[in-house]
């Protein structure tokens, strides 16, 4: 259970990064990460300025380095998919410490290992400096489908409800002295996932219920911050606007 | 005197073929506060979730406030809902907005209330409850007490006709116990309190009416149902160990009769 104000990734603070509406820096994420994507791989030090953009944000907004690393294990997937991609490529071959790898598979697993470390770190930062319901009051802002943002406001609600009836389902499993010890075991641990869908959906309709009883007619009324200043807009733009600029003054796409 | 709910004959099976109700006649008078008293399957919730036609299309009419529900009719449902407001057993299921403030706005809201309306109506309504001091937190971190008296306050804030609590003391502690039964006995409206908590039933109710198996089996003032032992006993209903009936003043002698100082609708007008 989340003993905090807020989810697991924020990181309470009042910089200027932390005081912008959330709205606005969703659109700035997206920009950067679109420059991102734009540039070429082979352009190297670009990569080497982006990653400068973001550590000024982190630095701006305190959050230390060890934290932004920690939350970063969400990448290892596609980190093993980068490594496993120069063996597995076709196409000419180099020699590297022996091992005979593939040109162009080299060259896809630096652009996928950047181009996703950037994306990610800026997403931390995003959610490190925003409280979970001022991003829900974002997307509804930035006019994410109303539907959406009801799902992902509920699942902001009910993750710790869940997560809690998980917890008390494997302690009393437990305290009747059942351990993981071989896959043979994984039978008990299916049947508890399955219970606790079912648990999981039955709340859903009794939600349902309560909200039908207090006249719920297709929208949730999630209250809204208001206009962004234009000043928020022009300090959050920076970040996008800064890293297009270099972009293009290095001739990036020249 | 009007009656805020008139309950004619309702019968119910669910579609599994399981008959819950069996013609249920239940008029409840404007101002009066009833327990709805039965064992675990008698039927009670089934009872309650016809009253703002979530349940339907049995026999029997619904009244609230001498509008009949019409099932299917959207525009008679809203004002149904509006009318009845049903606290549910687990204020899980009826807490679901990230913060407390946005929850009780929800109903009003619905209603087609804003601005600072409906910032006086959520205002209010916590007030009520005596939980003002929370409106920006997320309903999770607050106790399951704080979380009861929170859901009373989200249907408050449709100022029902008819304020139904389904079970309303489960998984509570003692003294959250007695912090709910302060804030219901201050709150002027007309109560439906739905529980086998007897000694409850008689703290906050002056009648009381046992559901059993589908059928209102009794129906008089509290201390007398709950005196009668042999109605208790065949409606599986119990006493807790060592609790007289007889022995507490109940709520009429509490109060000579009359309702208790009226503090929750001097605060919304």
């Amino acid at each position: 259970m989340a003993g905090g104000h807020a989810h697991l990734l924020y990181r309470h603070g009042d910089s200027v990064v932390h005081r912008l509406p959330a709205h606005v820096k969703l659109v700035s994420l997206l920009g950067f990460v679109l420059v991102v994507v734009a540039t070429p791989a082979e352009s190297y030090w670009a990569f080497g300025a982006y990653a400068a953009l973001l550590a000024a944000v982190a630095l701006v907004a305190g959050i230390p380095g060890d934290f932004v690393l920690r939350r970063m294990v969400v990448e290892i997937p596609f980190v093993v998919f980068a490594a496993l991609m120069p063996f597995v490529s076709t196409g000419e071959r180099i020699d590297v410490l022996g091992l005979s790898l593939s040109e162009s598979g080299l060259a896809s697993a630096w652009s996928l290992l950047a181009k996703g470390t950037l994306g990610v770190v800026a997403s931390i930062l995003l959610a490190a400096t925003t409280d979970a319901r001022d991003l829900l009051v974002g997307l509804q802002r930035l006019r994410l489908p109303a539907r959406m943002v009801e799902i992902a406001s509920f699942m902001v609600r009910y993750l710790d409800v869940v997560a809690g009836e998980m917890h008390r389902m494997r302690v009393a499993r437990e305290s009747r002295g059942f351990q993981t010890r071989h896959l043979g075991h994984l039978r008990a641990v299916a049947h508890g996932a399955g219970a606790l869908f079912i648990r999981t959906y039955e709340r859903g309709e009794r939600v349902h219920l309560a909200m039908l009883s207090r006249g719920y007619a297709g929208s949730l009324p999630l209250s809204d911050a208001g206009p962004a200043s234009a000043a928020a807009w022009t300090r959050a733009l920076l970040l996008p606007g800064v890293a297009f600029a270099v972009a293009l003054a290095g001739g990036v796409w020249a | 005197m009007t009656f805020s709910l008139e309950v004619n004959g309702l019968a119910f099976a669910y579609p599994d073929g399981h008959q819950a109700l069996f013609g249920v006649d239940l008029g409840v008078r404007r101002g009066e506060r009833v327990a709805l008293l039965g064992p675990n399957g008698a039927g009670k919730t089934t009872f309650v979730l016809h009253l703002n036609g979530i349940l339907s299309g049995g026999a029997g009419t619904v009244r609230i406030g001498g509008l009949q529900v019409r099932p299917g009719d959207r525009d008679n449902l809203r004002e149904i809902r509006r009318r009845v407001g049903i606290v549910f057993q687990d204020p899980d299921d009826q807490l679901f907005m990230p913060t407390v403030r946005e929850d009780v706005a929800f109903g009003p809201a619905n209603l087609g209330l804003r601005g600072p309306e409906l910032e006086a109506r959520v205002a209010s309504a916590l007030a009520a409850v005596g939980m003002q001091g929370v409106a920006e937190r997320p309903p999770h971190h607050l106790s399951f007490g704080q979380r009861r008296r929170v859901a009373v306050a989200t249907v408050l804030a449709m100022e029902p006709e008819i304020l139904v609590l389904d079970e309303p003391t489960s998984n509570l502690d003692p003294a959250s116990r007695r912090e709910l039964a302060e804030v219901l006995d201050a709150l002027p409206v007309t109560l439906l309190v739905v529980t086998h908590d007897l000694p409850y039933a008689l703290e906050l109710c002056e009648r009381s009416v046992v559901l059993s198996d589908g059928s209102v089996v009794a129906d008089g003032p509290t201390v007398d149902i709950l005196a009668d032992d042999d109605l208790l006993r065949r409606h599986r209903l119990e006493l807790p160990y060592g609790f007289d009936p007889l022995s507490v003043p109940d709520r009429k002698t509490r109060y000579g009769g009359a309702q208790p100082a009226n503090s929750f609708l001097g605060r919304c007008q």
